[in-house]
């Protein structure tokens, strides 16, 4: 018999062991699965994890993992910051459309004037875009005590209507013949995102994702509003009588989190997305929620998650088209991840023991 | 779950065929495809990979095809492209609307790669050509069907986005069903989307309630057709991009067919002999690229002869869907009479034709 026995602290062993123990059983499971789909699965692994660092193709795809992973990194970090406080924000999607929305919408109402204020001033409107649109489950929640999971999640869904008005409507390209989506960004030089050294695929996106990083890192390491962060998470009841305020705890993790998508998107819409379109979102804000709990919602451990998502994502597609597998194939692959790492954080808190004879 | 489809637009020069840079034959060809849904839609993306398997039917070990599903469109697209280039694909075919862009920019990095842009207006390079069908005419075989059929005079259609091939088979649709009924009246709702059971359900739902008893649908899912089938026969409507037969023979009286396995062919055989060139392709039903599915019995004889007849006029290019006297809906006139509508304003439709109430949003 086995038995589970609750260590009396977590073990930090496996607080980090997890991760890699959940990728190697994500990658034996698939393996069976591809197998199953009667592909070798040791071509589709190696497709996967190896190919796009080190294959054939790889000079191209190493750019594109920090293309894919700039956008994880950025919205995981601040969801991690809300999640370690027990503050659920699901709609980053949402934030990250209007972010790219309200900042798009600056930079083409100036169009075509070539100045070099334009780009950080879209910066600040896609920042506050997010924020805005992540204040309202904020305030309903502090307000009227409304959970804040339903609302933010609910919100994706009229951001993404408010994105369709704004590719069919108010922000359609004039010289587009009446097609939807804005004018292109890579043609509009002050307010363009492109690449900061041809071919590395590294934006202002990438940039703004490592900073963030390092910056909540320190937040959280040294600085009272982290500790009341990690506080609130883990002892709700001691951060009170730590004069923990829990409304302004709610408002900031949203609004950081908010903020912080919603610059994604304005990376995004600017740089390697180019335009808004009607499905510009790609469903970075709700992946990003797998990204911060792979990073252990550490900002150092979601920069390497982010990676690792975007290698699934990129090595996917090569394994998609080469080796014709299904997409689904993919999301299975990928959704195994975040399983089994919730799966096998067990061990962090509990030990295995094993049980002989009888009770 | 979206998907674009738009008309190639005149003002970039409809007609122009650039030469492109394939002229050499070959002896094997890659072709390869980009799906902005997945292969099991049944719909939109279904119809694009029956025509890849045509093509693997049509030339066996001599072309060897991929492709990829669920593909976003924007940076993801552009990177499916490049991969797809880098590993020998000779000709990709890019089968939505918002590849348009990605398209281009990766055409312009592989220029001994051919690139076919499905529903775009965009050739940027001379290794990209664009191609659509022509759906307003099947829209013109529903229209006769609805006119006839309407018991309460109100007909109704499910558009998705104000763009002009949507307004094109809106007005296709409404031409024709006045053509043989006066007093039709008809109803649009704009869904705002391509693919959402949900939101195509209320659509179908708010139409009946106000007595509308045909219903054209323009977006992908059954749902409509799900949502008319609860009537017990009072309510018709249309397959829509795939026959969608599991309704017939009612509430799915007919249905229009995307059928791009000829062009497909047609293509890919050109690039193996040598004939390629570059250009922009529009065929409709007379070059089988639109099929008008199965009229079935619960449509009386009659009026299916009727509605065959209409097919048969169009792909014989003895009728036009657009020929004069049209007025546009403000009454100023658009086509004299006998005169047939030029390709141009078709692809930039922005307007209703006399007689439809309601505006299109704009």
């Amino acid at each position: 018999m086995l038995r589970l026995e609750k260590r009396p602290t977590p073990s930090q062993f496996w607080q980090y062991g997890t991760p890699i123990v959940a990728v190697l059983l994500t990658m034996i499971v698939g393996g069976i699965l591809f197998a199953m789909l009667g592909k070798d699965p040791i071509a589709v692994i190696r497709t996967i994890f190896w190919d796009p660092i080190f294959g054939e193709f790889a000079f191209y795809l190493r750019g594109q993992l920090l293309v894919k992973a700039g956008p994880l990194i950025l919205i995981a970090i601040g969801l991690a910051l809300g999640f370690r406080a027990g503050i659920w924000n699901i709609g980053a999607e949402g934030q990250y459309i209007m972010g790219a929305v309200i900042g798009a919408s600056v930079g083409l109402a100036v169009y075509p004037t070539e100045t070099r204020l334009i780009y950080p001033v879209m910066v600040i409107a896609g920042a506050l875009g997010g924020w805005l649109w992540a204040m309202i489950p904020a305030i309903l929640k502090t307000r009227f005590n409304t959970n804040e999971i339903l609302v933010s999640l609910m919100l994706v869904y009229v951001a993404e209507t408010i994105l369709a008005k704004a590719a069919t409507g108010f922000l359609r390209n004039p010289d587009g013949a009446g097609f939807p989506g804005s004018r292109n960004f890579s043609s509009y030089k002050a307010a363009s995102n492109p690449e900061l050294i041809a071919g590395s695929g590294l934006h202002w996106g990438g940039v703004a994702a490592l900073v963030t990083a390092i910056l909540v890192y320190i937040l959280l390491q040294r600085h009272i509003l982290g500790f009341q962060i990690k506080l609130a998470g883990q002892a709700p009841r001691a951060a009170r009588f730590h004069g923990v305020n829990p409304t302004r705890l709610v408002v900031f993790c949203m609004g950081v989190s908010g903020a912080l998508a919603g610059l994604a998107g304005l990376f995004e819409v600017t740089g390697p997305a180019g335009q808004i379109s009607i499905d510009f979102n790609s469903g970075y804000g709700f992946t990003a929620i797998i990204v911060a709990f792979l990073g252990r919602l550490n900002p150092i451990g979601i920069v390497f998650a982010g990676l690792l998502m975007a290698l699934t994502y990129v090595g996917g597609e090569m394994a998609a088209t080469n080796l014709g597998l299904p997409s689904a194939a993919i999301q299975v692959f990928q959704g195994m991840l975040l399983f089994f790492l919730l799966g096998v954080d067990v061990l962090s808190n509990y030990r295995i023991r094993m049980f002989m004879g009888a009770k | 779950m979206k998907r674009r489809h738009l008309l190639a637009s005149a003002a970039l020069g409809l007609g122009l065929a650039f030469s492109g840079a394939a002229n050499a034959q070959m002896d094997k060809v890659k072709a390869c495809f980009v799906y902005v849904g997945p292969v099991g839609d049944g719909g939109w993306t279904y119809q694009h990979d029956v025509g890849r398997q045509d093509v693997e039917a049509a030339f066996g070990d001599r072309v060897e095809t991929a492709f990829q599903e669920n593909v976003p469109e924007g940076a993801d697209a552009e990177r499916v492209l490049t991969q797809m280039a880098l590993s020998g694909c000779n000709i990709i075919f890019t089968t939505s609307f918002g590849y348009m862009d990605p398209t281009n920019a990766v055409a312009a990095k592989f220029p001994n790669v051919m690139f076919e842009h499905a529903t775009g207006y965009k050739r940027d390079h001379p290794n990209v050509s664009t191609y659509n069908a022509r759906f307003y005419e099947g829209r013109a075989v529903q229209g006769t069907i609805a006119g006839r059929m309407t018991k309460t005079n109100k007909i109704g259609y499910i558009a998705s986005f104000p763009i002009p091939e949507v307004v094109m088979g809106i007005n296709s649709y409404y031409l024709h069903a006045k053509k043989v009924n006066p007093d039709v009246e008809l109803t649009v709702v704009w869904a705002y989307t391509w693919f959402d059971p949900a939101k195509e359900a209320d659509a179908a739902k708010a139409m009946i309630e106000q007595g509308v008893d045909v219903i054209a649908a323009h977006t992908d899912s059954t749902a409509p057709l799900a949502e008319a089938a609860k009537s017990n026969g009072a309510v018709i409507g249309f397959g829509q991009a795939s026959d969608m037969s599991e309704y017939a023979p009612s509430p799915r009286v007919s249905s229009i067919i995307d059928n791009w396995g000829p062009y497909y062919v047609k293509r890919v055989g050109q690039l193996l002999d040598g004939t390629y060139e570059s250009g922009d392709a529009w065929e409709g039903i007379s070059g089988g690229e639109v099929l008008i599915g199965d009229i079935t019995d619960a449509v009386p004889a009659e009026v299916k002869a009727e509605a065959e007849a209409m097919r048969d006029a169009i792909a014989a290019g003895s009728y036009h869907p657009f020929t004069g006297p049209i007025n546009k809906q403000d009454g100023s006139a658009w086509l004299a009479e006998g005169q047939t509508a030029p390709d141009g304003d078709l692809l930039g439709m922005g307007f209703y034709v006399e007689g439809i109430t309601g505006e299109i949003p704009k």
